[in-house]
């Protein structure tokens, strides 16, 4: 059953997921894309891109996004999105005080956590970094160009999707 | 969104100082940090019924707009134009990833001591495919057992 499946799959990215709409990607390549296979990378991809450019929490865009590609319909997006946000919400309500109490008590569990978040999002970026994704010189050049427009430059990511979409026209 | 957030309700709803310790518990938590500020301040305001009403009100917009995109995607992914301007796209969204790990890296300070262990955890996952639920289970476990060793001393 595509939705119990679905449910339990965002439940556990819900509890899991330590690290924001970036570590998020991680947990989706692992359960949607590499376990169950769902999605192909390039769909994922776009879902990513998609995410990024809509209004609202990345991590529910991609939920909703990622569910209904998943089942096809509106049940399978309603699921992943319900069960991605039920763990914190049954969390933050019966153990808030406790939760932000963990922060000075387990400090170095906290600090391992951030230093594993990096590697999560690392693993994302190299994942999605394949010949669908890179087609030719040119997909190199792009990205180059795009981190450099983000990282350097400051640029914030809607105007360099953007300008991706622009340059994807001109170049392809 | 945050900082949407904090517009919107510092005044009508709470104190400067009530909603970044909001923001500071729904940090602590797992899961979609907008959606956990929500669910904190509607639970300060309105209990259990306040917290679910303002999840709702959190996600819905999204949720809409992310189903009449996916629905228009489906129907135009195949048109030539469409898929030109993915090709586009497609790295950039790869370089938009990217950048959040040097960002973080830089402020939490990652050094020659700490890499090794961002560098394993990028390489298990990403290799080996391990899922990243073992590796955020495995990192807390080890991150307590390292902390009272570290307090013992």
């Amino acid at each position: 059953m595509i939705y119990i499946q679905l449910f339990f799959t965002f439940l556990k990215i819900g509890l899991f997921n330590f690290g924001g709409g970036y570590a998020m990607i991680s947990f989706l390549q692992n359960e949607v894309v590499y376990k169950q296979a769902w999605l192909s990378t390039v769909e994922f991809t776009d879902i990513v891109a998609i995410s990024q450019v809509t209004p609202g929490p990345v991590g529910i865009n991609l939920a909703t996004y990622t569910g209904y590609t998943a089942s096809g319909n509106i049940w399978g997006a309603s699921i992943a999105t319900i069960a991605v946000c039920l763990p914190s919400f049954i969390l933050l309500i019966l153990a808030g005080k406790y939760l932000f109490a963990t922060r000075e008590k387990y400090g170095t569990a906290w600090r391992v956590l951030r230093l594993v978040v990096i590697g999560l999002i690392a693993s994302a970026a190299l994942a999605l970094c394949n010949g669908e994704n890179f087609t030719d010189y040119k997909s190199i050049l792009l990205c180059v160009g795009a981190f450099l427009a983000v990282w350097k430059f400051k640029q914030g990511p809607i105007t360099v999707l953007l300008a991706s979409t622009v340059l994807g026209l001109l170049l392809y | 969104m945050l900082p949407l957030m904090e517009r919107e309700l510092v005044g009508p709803y709470m104190s400067k100082d009530d909603f970044l310790d909001v923001t500071a518990v729904a940090q602590s938590a797992p899961g979609i940090m907008a959606i956990n500020v929500a669910i904190l301040t509607g639970y300060r305001l309105k209990g259990v019924w306040g917290a679910l009403l303002a999840t709702c009100g959190a996600a819905v917009p999204s949720f809409v707009i992310i189903l009449l995109i996916a629905l228009f995607f489906r129907k135009f992914a195949e048109n030539p134009i469409v898929r030109r301007v993915f090709m586009g796209v497609r790295p950039a969204v790869v370089a938009l990833i990217m950048v959040p790990v040097f960002n973080l890296a830089q402020s939490a300070r990652v050094n020659f001591k700490t890499v090794w262990v961002s560098i394993l955890v990028a390489l298990a996952v990403w290799l080996l495919g391990i899922s990243p639920v073992y590796v955020v289970l495995l990192a807390v476990c080890g991150g307590i057992l390292l902390g009272k060793k570290e307090r013992a001393k």
